[in-house]
């Protein structure tokens, strides 16, 4: 089967990465669609998609099972997808590269294989207050069940991490420490190589939630040193249905299985099974093969832009979009002031407009699609103060133009509202 | 679809009508949605086959404070047997613009509560309060 793979030449021009997304030229109430929700999920480029066509028009059979010509060339798709995850995050080896759903999937096997295997009642666990749900429901639930502690790295006012306050929480020895690379609300980017070799000199195993940082930095899980690493495909250019656990590869041999069932034993008798090795001990069943083919696609299309470029990219439109929103009355940023700290997230409340109606007006009048909610995070928005925010977020797509016609939306809703 | 903010909405959201609570309520409800943390509770006093008066507090976007705003009015001084009767196309008559489906949990927030209290009350049987889930 052929890759579908696009070299990318400098210099990158969005307009022509546009280009490369067939849902950007679509309307929305008439207006064209001005899509300001990458945080919760990317849009597709045509690699992606077709990529995931060819596979099913071409390869498409179940894997490690047949031995016949398709069967292993969809074996190899998948495993062709796996080492271009690895080295996308530098890993040192594929079988550290675990498929799952998504990084609420990656996470949830961390805390039920790991978890139940190392924690005990009493045992601390260490997690802050810019967490997701997921990186915080899945410990409450195996705290629950082993009565380990779970203790929280306040937030300074600007949303960034006490770290003084988390260097006194690994004095007290916890057995985990999880936190997220990139906050999905404040756009904070936390000082995770820091984090990680303190956390590690406290005798901690890290799990670093990346699902916001993967699709938007460079990320080095050597160079970052943490044991576990979780992201989602859909939110970096790849399909729903596919995410990623990386793991140190000690610690996931020494892991018992998280799901039971085929793919995942090397023999079974009725009493008892052996396990298949890494990485398939963890991916019980016919996994998601088309999805990780378009993972893949979406890993080379990354690579072709450059993940520095990325970064830079979106430090410049989180820049540009901050200077702008700040021009408009009666509006609140919420997180860093700095576009260096920040990734391509911001979220914000403009006077007493309840976002959800921010969000409509946006979207009926200027087709601008942002998220408006506690984006799954409620313990922050507590701290905030806040029931909701409205959330723009940014990708290698979007243009200084579509941050104009969100100002534009805003200034709208303030006259609407009549304030 | 356009779903605008019609003058009249937000003089509802603004200004709301049968804003606070009543002090010996025959029954007090409240309800939550979840998704974006709107409010109501809802205070009714009953006398005879009538709903003499409400009173509600809340907070929230303006389409789930205007629709209860609104509601409020139409359960006002209504004999029981109207009010129970009470539903989504009331609701969505009143607002009198189209509501996305993602907004159909706002305008309906307050009827929720409405119908939870004639439950409490003893008014009206769980079943026949018709609160299907609009999960959308």
């Amino acid at each position: 089967m052929q890759d579908v793979v696009e070299v990318r030449r400098e210099p990158r021009n969005v307009e022509e990465i546009r280009r490369d997304f067939p849902i950007l030229t679509r309307q929305v109430h008439g207006k064209p669609l001005v899509y300001l929700d990458s945080a919760a999920s990317s849009q597709k480029p045509l690699a992606v998609i077709e990529a995931m066509n060819a596979y099913y028009r071409s390869t498409h059979a179940n894997v490690h099972r047949g031995v016949y010509e398709i069967s292993e060339e969809a074996t190899a798709a998948l495993e062709r997808a796996r080492t271009k995850v690895a080295r996308f995050i530098n890993a040192r080896q594929s079988k550290q590269i675990i498929f799952t759903r998504n990084t609420t999937e990656s996470i949830n096997l961390v805390a039920y294989s790991w978890g139940w295997a190392n924690i005990r009642a009493g045992d601390l666990i260490v997690l802050t207050a810019m967490e997701h749900h997921s990186n915080l429901v899945p410990w409450q639930l195996l705290a629950q069940r082993t009565g380990a502690r779970l203790e929280f790295v306040p937030l300074t006012p600007e949303g960034l991490l006490q770290l003084d306050v988390y260097a006194q929480l690994l004095e007290q020895g916890p057995k985990l420490v999880a936190f997220t690379h990139m906050s999905n609300v404040l756009g904070t980017i936390n000082p995770v190589k820091e984090m990680v070799a303190q956390a590690h000199a406290a005798g901690a195993v890290v799990l670093v939630d990346a699902a916001q940082s993967a699709p938007h930095l460079p990320l080095d899980v050597q160079e970052l040193d943490a044991d576990f690493v979780c992201f989602s495909g859909h939110k970096m250019l790849g399909p729903t249905g596919i995410g990623v656990l990386y793991g140190r590869r000690e610690l996931l041999e020494a892991m018992p299985p998280f799901l039971g069932g085929g793919d995942m034993i090397r023999s079974v008798s009725l009493r008892s099974s052996t396990w298949n090795d890494l990485p398939w001990k963890f991916e019980a069943g016919t996994p998601a093969i088309a999805e990780a083919v378009g993972l893949g696609a979406a890993v080379d299309y990354l690579n072709a832009l450059g993940m520095e470029w990325v970064r830079e990219h979106e430090r410049a439109i989180t820049a540009y979009a901050l200077e702008r929103l700040r021009t408009v009355p009666q509006l609140q940023i919420y997180g860093p002031t700095s576009e260096e700290q920040r990734g391509g997230v911001i979220s914000f409340t403009l006077a007493d407009i309840h976002p959800h109606d921010l969000a409509s007006i946006l979207d009926q009048e200027f087709g601008v699609a942002i998220r408006a909610g506690h984006h799954c995070a409620q313990p922050l928005m507590e701290q905030l103060g806040l029931v909701a925010t409205a959330r723009a977020s940014f990708y290698v797509y979007t243009l200084p133009e579509e941050i104009d016609v969100l100002v534009q939306g805003l200034r709208r809703a303030l006259e609407i509202f009549q304030l | 679809m356009s779903m605008d903010y019609r003058e009249y909405i937000l003089d509802h959201y603004r200004d709301p009508r049968n804003y606070g609570r009543l002090e010996n309520p025959t029954v007090h409800a409240e309800d939550s949605n979840p998704l974006c943390g709107d409010q109501v509770s809802m205070d009714l006093l009953v006398e005879g086959d009538r709903v003499t008066a409400v009173r509600f507090q809340g907070r929230g976007c303006a389409i789930s404070q205007a629709a209860t705003s609104m509601l409020t009015e139409m359960v006002q001084g209504k004999s029981v047997r109207e009010v129970v009767r009470l539903g989504k196309d009331d609701i969505l008559e009143a607002l009198g613009i189209p509501i996305s489906p993602a907004r159909m949990k706002c305008a309906f927030l307050g009827l929720r509560v409405l119908h939870k209290s004639l439950v409490l009350a003893g008014l009206e049987r769980p079943e026949t309060s018709g609160e299907q889930d609009d999960e959308s």
